[in-house]
């Protein structure tokens, strides 16, 4: 449990700025709810039985995620690596670097949990919240979280400094957040989108906390599950595989 | 007993050898300086005994433990004060020494007990709730001392601690490592001021190009590698003066930049001559070792 130190570490810093950073994590899904949950969809049907606005709210719960899990991945990891040198101190105590990256890497799928959160809080001021069902969606936050900081932290540590970060955002999360039925059903979609989308995981992720939010269990729920496991689980090998090439070297 | 034992060690990148087989040991109590020029494989040394980078080839054993399978055990009872700040910048002075505490899996209590005796130590008591930033590079580096020694540690690794420190600041640490010696701790210092190594180190070792290229104390190497007095000539006639009569009345002339350095057993003569010339100016002086750290590894400029 020696990777909790640099989680401890991460939290002791955070705490400083809580506020702020809560009220960030608030106010970004409250303004897509407003500007495109009332907004566009006030033009729209309703989608698979609910308003657009509640189909929304399941989408970005997941999407929230994913940014938060990706910029705390990457942005302040890379920092911590990189510029400040913070790793470098730890392992000079009793640490090792996969205590480092262990740590880092359930920090950035914590903060994201946060983040996450603060979506359903909003979800569930607005009246979208289906049923207590809903809860289940904590889970599905923290396995999002998991998937999108291991693969920013194999981004981190490809990086040789933070404009490399944009290839990814433009290469990876945005098509994520365009493509993986956050704003609509993937079916919506041409047949070889579809299947680029399936193979994404905010898909995955989509597809389940999408039906919890509105009151209904997901449709082959386990398959989902599993994906996104394999993703967090090989993302963090690959991540640590590379950091430990970067760093001990 | 030793503190540290380092054999055959070896490592290189890109083919070539940055550590290139390298035995020294480190006894309870002494401070050790590993001297040389920039690359000649100090830092490297310092991380293939902490264990953050995998060696060729050798063995380590550090604080009765082997490197190569329990670095991380070791390093409990190792102290470091690295080359590079890396103070956390996000933390004030006493959270900074909370935090690194933690890494070592000290509880509050002892930290709550240790952290003002640090404070003190560095001299920070007042500007322990102060963010680093606003520290003086002086103030950096005794908190990094202080970081160092919150595990009450066996040994310190020191890695160029004074570089880039003014002279005030640059006393105030060497003071600070005195009294670490005092009270018996066993340093390794890696540096390439030679005044610093003179004052603190017991015994050095002068690396150049991955190996260890002399060994002793500082007098010994200065006994045994340069004559005991040197002249160092300078202005426009030292090139002519010393073709004419430096060489002839001292052992051995070297041409540095636009200085010529003589060496002598006795430099009286060399001395005396020189009072009388008009177009050189002169300083006559005892062989340090700085002499010998520029006779070992040449002259030419290191990047």
């Amino acid at each position: 449990m020696r990777f909790l130190h640099v989680w401890r570490r991460n939290l002791l810093v955070w705490r400083k700025l809580a506020i702020p950073s809560m009220l960030g994590n608030l106010a970004d899904p409250m303004l897509y709810m407003l500007g495109l949950g009332y907004g566009l969809g006030g033009m729209l049907p309703q989608i698979q039985g609910v308003s657009y606005v509640a189909f929304l709210a399941g989408g970005v719960v997941c999407s929230s995620t994913m940014f938060t899990a990706s910029f705390e991945s990457m942005y302040s990891a890379f920092s911590r690596m990189h510029v400040q040198r913070t790793w470098d101190a730890i392992i000079n105590a009793p640490l090792s670097l996969d205590d480092v990256v262990l740590g880092e890497w359930v920090w950035a799928a914590s903060k994201s949990v946060l983040s996450g959160c603060a979506v359903l809080v909003v979800a569930a001021a607005l009246g979208l919240v289906g049923s207590p069902l809903a809860l289940w969606i904590i889970p599905v936050i923290l396995l999002t979280g998991l998937v999108f900081s291991g693969l920013g932290l194999i981004v981190t540590a490809l990086s040789p400094s933070y404009d490399f970060f944009m290839y990814y955002f433009t290469l990876a999360i945005t098509p994520m957040m365009l493509l993986c039925g956050v704003f609509y059903p993937p079916e919506q979609l041409p047949g070889a989108a579809q299947m680029v989308a399936q193979a994404l995981p905010l898909t995955h992720a989509v597809a389940l906390s999408r039906p919890l939010m509105n009151g209904a269990l997901p449709d082959h729920a386990w398959l989902h599950v599993v994906v996104l496991i394999l993703y967090a689980g090989v993302s963090y090998g690959i991540a640590r595989h590379y950091l430990r090439k970067r760093i001990l070297k | 007993m030793t503190h540290l034992a380092v054999s055959k060690l070896r490592k290189s990148y890109d083919g070539r050898d940055v550590v290139a087989g390298l035995d020294f040991e480190l006894v309870p109590g002494e401070c050790f300086g590993l001297l040389g020029p920039n690359g000649a494989g100090k830092t490297t040394t310092l991380r293939l005994i902490l264990g953050l980078t995998q060696p060729d080839g050798g063995n380590i054993t550090l604080l009765d433990h082997d490197v190569a399978t329990h670095a991380r055990e070791a390093r409990a009872r190792v102290g470091v004060v690295p080359q590079l700040d890396n103070l956390d910048p996000d933390f004030t002075v006493r959270e900074n020494l909370l935090v690194y505490g933690r890494y070592f899996g000290m509880p509050r209590h002892d930290l709550e007990q240790r952290i003002p005796e640090l404070l003190d130590y560095a001299g920070l008591t007042t500007r322990a709730d102060t963010r680093i930033q606003t520290l003086s590079g002086g103030m950096k580096r005794r908190l990094t001392l202080a970081r160092a020694l919150i595990n009450d540690p066996d040994l310190l690794f020191l890695d160029e601690p004074t570089t880039g420190l003014d002279p005030q600041a640059r006393h105030l640490i060497w003071e600070r490592l005195r009294q670490l010696m005092l009270r018996g701790k066993t340093l390794l210092l890696t540096t390439h001021f030679m005044e610093e190594a003179e004052r603190l180190c017991h015994r050095l070792a002068i690396m150049d190009h991955g190996r260890i290229i002399a060994i002793g104390t500082p007098r010994e190497l200065i006994v045994a590698h340069i004559e005991p007095e040197v002249v160092e000539v300078y202005g426009d006639g030292a090139e002519d003066w010393a073709a004419s009569t430096g060489t002839r009345l001292a052992e051995r002339c070297e041409k540095h930049g636009e200085t010529v350095f003589c060496y002598a057993r006795d430099a009286h003569a060399l001395a005396a001559n020189l009072a009388d010339q008009n177009s050189v100016r002169y300083l006559h002086r005892r062989a340090n070792l700085e002499d010998v750290f520029l006779k070992l590894t040449g002259r030419e400029l290191r990047d």
